[in-house]
């Protein structure tokens, strides 16, 4: 079991990369990247076979994580250069012209740790299932991970997917969605209702595990669950309960914050609010 | 003297591209294959009879099949995602766009039914925008092959290379003439007839009708040369450039509507290197009809005799 406060101090530090680096380049999606900086953190700092030095985009002999909501760049990226994948110094260039770190993750830049570009949402899941599938039949163990948003799964290629990796029986498949219950126009339930998600995705034929996306014992034993849940004959889904803005109290809880950037005076007030533990970019 | 080409009998180019699929598949144990509920219709048959844990039926959701295709080919495979061109272009434009394209992933996009000829089923299912949209793509190639020997070798060669390819063909059994044992080279252009006065740039099922109609305009005095367009980007520019030098008017010939097909991409050419007189056959700006694929080519203008017209008219124009 990791230790629970190393976690925190870690996404605590991807916040504070978040809203510097959305500040920076004066746009970017803070919102979501808020809300999911927790459970992906506990994913590459303690779930995920993974290394930066010998990694390769056909993550051969490692688990393999696929961003599906691709608008989520500034978490992913702050993630993957404070594990290691590439300089911190490097967050400093989103979105910048001739940046590696591009909007939204993309192959052409050749930046470590980027399985699939992504960006237009709804395809994520199926990219992850054909790379589940190739490491079946390469006989490999490791898993693939793939992270939606809730809004995301309006798209009917989501559920294209979902039927897919159940009728391939594609186990060593976990799904995460970011349950923040929030989109660009509003509220989910207001803009296009999902319904009850769990449900959804049951009615699929996948495994549910439903956790609390800011508390890292319920991370860490949603993850556990979905361990126990893989290999036997039927793709899992995590779905995480969480907050779009989390961390920062005047962003917390809104759709306001899912594509806009925090002003200098809103960053500072932002940052009041966020410890400092690993040292900024 | 027009070089006589003989039909060895007709085959369907989708049975080509099935016979490729199968042997590439027996040489490269990567190869993968998946079709969303057209198994038979675009001749993967044989592949998932040999190699059932290579082959992947999507059922009828062709987004998740070209996502899935992708995700195979990261892992190392070549992933070939067959359906009809209508299907797996112009309704997963975005998919291709994003994972193949742009995820610049091993993914062989297989377009079978592809233009007018596809006959019968009508307009919703005959596409002839496919080219222009694959054409768009940033490092798609894209490939038209003429018949059933040059889709098999088409095949194999694109099994052989790293990177995202178009591959249309027909559902129509067609002339075979082009030889059994070609090595099919990406990026060439064909010769099968040289001549002087006009030059017909054919590709697809038109490439036929352009051999026709050089016979034609034989028979009243006009050599004309036929360049057969199999691999129309990356264009063989070089080719086309130095035949329309040769013989100063030009003929485009596409089972394609007039955007951003051949037509367009070799005027654009020649525009800028070698000014000459374009004629077009084509699709015009319409859709379809049902019909049979040779009542269709000849209602649409797209036959041997109205190639020979154009190349008449831009003769005209020199």
């Amino acid at each position: 079991m990791a230790n629970i406060n190393e976690l925190q101090r870690i996404s605590t530090q991807v916040r504070r990369d978040i809203i510097r680096m959305v500040t920076n380049a004066k746009s970017g999606h803070p919102g979501g990247s808020m809300s999911s900086a927790d459970f992906i953190t506990a994913l590459y700092f303690d779930v995920m076979k993974h290394d930066p030095a010998t990694w390769t985009r056909q993550g051969k002999g490692q688990d393999v994580f696929v961003l599906s909501a691709g608008h989520l760049t500034p978490m992913y990226y702050s993630i993957l250069s404070r594990a290691g994948y590439f300089p911190t110094s490097e967050l400093s260039t989103f979105r910048l012209l001739g940046t590696r770190l591009q909007g939204h993750p993309c192959i052409e830049t050749g930046l470590t740790g980027i399985v699939q570009a992504s960006g237009s949402l709804g395809q994520g899941l199926s990219a992850a299932a054909g790379i589940a599938l190739g490491k079946k039949l390469d006989k490999e163990n490791e898993k693939v991970y793939v992270m939606l948003g809730d809004g995301e799964c309006e798209e009917g290629q989501i559920w294209e997917a979902a039927m897919f990796a159940v009728h391939q029986k594609i186990d060593n498949l976990v799904a995460l969605v970011d349950w923040n219950r929030q989109q660009i126009d509003g509220c989910v339930d207001n803009v296009a209702g999902l319904g009850n998600l769990e449900e959804k995705f049951k009615a699929f034929g996948w495994e549910t595990v439903v956790a609390d996306g800011h508390d890292f014992n319920e991370i860490l034993a949603a993850y556990a669950k979905a361990n126990e849940l893989s290999g036997n004959g039927k793709p899992v889904i995590i779905l995480f309960n969480s907050d779009m803005g989390h961390g920062v109290d005047f962003m917390a809880g809104t759709c306001e914050w899912h594509g806009k950037p925090t002003s200098p005076e809103q960053c500072e007030r932002a940052l009041a609010q966020l410890e400092e533990t690993l040292g900024d970019f | 003297m027009a070089k006589k080409y003989t039909n060895t009998g007709n085959k369907d180019t989708r049975s080509g591209f099935g016979a490729g699929l199968l042997e590439a598949g027996r040489k490269n144990p990567n190869i993968v294959a998946l079709t969303a509920d057209l198994l038979g219709s675009v001749k993967m048959d044989a592949f998932a009879k040999e190699f059932p844990e290579r082959f992947f039926q999507c059922g009828i959701a062709e987004a998740n099949m070209i996502g899935a295709a992708a995700g195979l080919a990261i892992t190392g495979k070549v992933a070939f995602a067959s359906s009809f061109a209508e299907f797996v272009t112009g309704r997963v434009y975005d998919q291709i766009r994003q994972e193949v394209a742009y995820g610049h992933t091993n993914v062989k996009v297989c377009a079978s039914h592809a233009g007018i000829t596809l006959g019968e089923d009508g307009a919703t299912h005959q596409t002839m925008e496919d080219i222009a949209l694959m054409r768009a793509l940033p490092g798609m190639v894209v490939i038209n092959p003429c018949d059933y020997n040059q889709c098999k070798a088409a095949t194999l060669a694109i099994a052989e290379y790293n990177g995202p390819v178009y591959l249309r063909f027909g559902r129509p059994t067609m002339p075979n003439f082009t030889p059994e044992d070609q090595v099919f080279e990406i990026g060439k252009a064909v010769c099968l007839n040289e001549g002087t006065d006009v030059t017909i740039f054919a590709t697809g099922h038109l490439v036929w009708e352009a051999v026709n109609a050089a016979e034609l305009l034989e028979a009243e005095g006009i050599s004309a040369e036929v360049i057969d367009i199999a691999t129309i980007k990356p264009l063989d520019v070089e080719a086309v450039v130095a035949s329309a030098k040769k013989t100063g008017a030009v003929v485009c010939a596409e089972e394609h509507n007039m955007c951003g097909g051949l037509g367009e991409l070799i005027a654009g050419v020649l525009a800028a290197n070698a000014p000459t007189p374009v004629e077009y056959i084509n699709g015009g700006d319409k859709f379809g009809q049902s019909g049979t694929p040779a009542q269709l080519l000849s209602l649409y203008g797209m036959d041997a005799a109205n190639i020979a017209e154009a190349a008449k008219k831009a003769i005209s124009r020199k």
